[in-house]
């Protein structure tokens, strides 16, 4: 579980966040939505702590994080996964040594040991015999499995995404959503998840956080987004002509 | 400001540097992987160059010898002193900060574009240190890179003098020897070293604090080269007024 209380951060005086409280919780994906600017990505550095927040705290497990000094962080994050969204896979490391990363920095596992956990997460989502390859030789979607490969592998408490599926065909994205769903509930995770993306608030919001200009405007699950009447919620789901349709007919109560 | 900002920036990078460490078995391979990259890699370059030039610092003295109360052998002190003193470690290295300077801004910059720095922040590691300092420990083979310059310039020197009928051999190696001050090659290791670690800093730090996208990792190689040079320049005018004047 990690719990933002207040949270406040501004950059060259300007205030991008501007206090935030929110819990989110363990064995849950949880979204953060809402338009570009409205500061989902400061929001998920802060709880990572590549930036420091100006006010407020963050607890894991009840552990204050924001108050820790950067040593201390630095070893609470090894209790972290993070996706991001190009994936940031080392390109000069093969697949297979970009998920071994974390277990032969962390770990004192041997080299049997830590190949065995490697085929294990690459056959998990589903890439098994692909270890040999560099990033730059397979495709996008290939990428981020390797990318939620290597941030499950050392087994995480949390888990980060940073919109997941952008660049990716609805297809794709629906299999790394339904992925990290599944990975979620399997390893009793806290996931976060940032996201534009309508089709995965849908597929696995089981509870949203909309932000709006740096203020949590609405929680709530995906089934209560769509009932909700809240005006700044409505104007950004319904922003897309499907999704514009639905709200018509459910209006007329089809 | 923006200069007294990046200095700042740039000591608390080293501070940085030597904080929180890799884990020894991982920097024992990062460390020997920079000594490829950075120094096995830059040997042919700076062999091919210190050969040259060797050979035509002597072609150019050897010319300018017209009095002929000055002895022959001068050919071969001049190339001496130039190669030893200035040539090979000054020069190479601004050589290096073309090369190895603009390799390690890129390397790094595009790893910053690319989120894989936030990666390894992320996951726990001291990026600073990770990328870094296995740099540092490669550039401190560095001085070896310039005593192999220093002898194939006065190879380099020796071959024009001698086989371009300048001076015989007996008369270089004679004027090889005089005068020689063991003190001077102490000189040259003494700045080759702190080259060394400006070489493996200074681009490291507009690769790690650089922002945008492809064509600012560009800019950045570019910036780093400027500033590389002038810092080594600055260097070897302060370390000269203070070890020879």
């Amino acid at each position: 579980m990690i719990q933002v209380k207040n949270l406040h951060k501004g950059f060259n005086g300007q205030e991008i966040l501007k206090g935030i409280n929110y819990t989110f919780e363990r064995g849950k994906t949880n979204l953060i939505i809402g338009q570009s600017g409205s500061g989902k990505s400061v929001f998920l550095k802060c709880m990572l702590g590549l930036f420091k927040a100006d006010k407020g705290t963050i607890e894991y497990d009840g552990k204050p994080y924001s108050t820790f000094s950067d040593e201390e962080q630095r070893e609470l994050r090894t209790e972290m996964g993070m996706l991001f969204q190009g994936g940031a896979l080392f390109d000069s490391m093969t697949v297979e040594e970009n998920v071994m990363f974390p277990l032969r920095m962390f770990t004192k596992q041997k080299k049997s040991e830590m190949l065995a956990r490697v085929n294990e997460v690459l056959e998990r989502v589903n890439l098994e015999g692909n270890g040999n390859k560099m990033p730059s030789e397979i495709s996008g979607g290939m990428q981020k499995r390797v990318a939620i490969a290597r941030a499950i592998v050392n087994k995480p408490k949390y888990l980060f995404c940073d919109e997941p599926n952008s660049g990716l065909d609805p297809q794709t994205a629906t299999v790394i959503d339904n992925l990290i769903q599944e990975l979620t509930v399997e390893n009793d995770i806290t996931t976060v998840l940032i996201t534009h993306d309508m089709n995965s608030v849908l597929e696995i919001g089981e509870r949203i956080a909309f932000l709006k200009d740096g203020l949590l405007a609405w929680k709530g699950t995906k089934e209560e987004i769509f009932k909700t009447d809240d005006a700044s919620v409505t104007d950004f789901v319904y922003s897309s002509n499907l999704f514009q349709k639905v709200r018509k007919a459910q209006l007329k109560g089809l | 400001m923006t200069y007294l900002h990046s200095i700042g920036e740039y000591f608390l990078m080293l501070k940085g540097v030597f904080g929180r460490m890799t884990k020894g078995s991982v920097l024992k391979n990062l460390i020997l992987k920079e000594i490829d990259d950075l120094i096995m890699g830059s040997l042919g370059i700076v062999a091919f160059l210190s050969f040259f030039i060797g050979a035509v610092v002597a072609i150019q003295t050897a010319l300018n010898l017209n009095n002929p109360l000055i002895p022959k052998s001068l050919v071969a002190y001049a190339a001496r002193q130039s190669v030893i003193l200035e040539f090979a470690p000054t020069f190479i290295s601004i050589i290096m900060a073309g090369k190895v300077g603009s390799f390690i801004t890129s390397s790094i910059g595009s790893m910053r574009v690319t989120e894989q720095i936030d990666a390894l922040e992320v996951m726990g590691i001291n990026s600073k240190n990770y990328l870094i300092f296995p740099k540092i420990i490669a550039m401190l083979t560095y001085p070896f890179v310039i005593a192999i310059s220093m002898f194939l310039g006065i190879a380099g020197a020796y071959s024009a003098a001698v086989l371009g009928g300048f001076v015989n051999s007996d008369q270089f190696i004679s004027g090889l020897q005089d005068e020689f001050i063991p003190f001077h090659l102490t000189y040259a290791f003494i700045k080759t070293f702190l080259f060394a670690f400006i070489l493996a800093t200074v681009p490291a730090y507009h690769g790690y604090y650089m922002k945008g996208g492809a064509l600012e990792v560009g800019e950045a190689s570019t910036t780093s080269f400027v500033w590389t040079s002038v810092v080594l320049i600055i260097t070897n005018y302060a370390v000269t007024q203070l070890l020879l004047s």
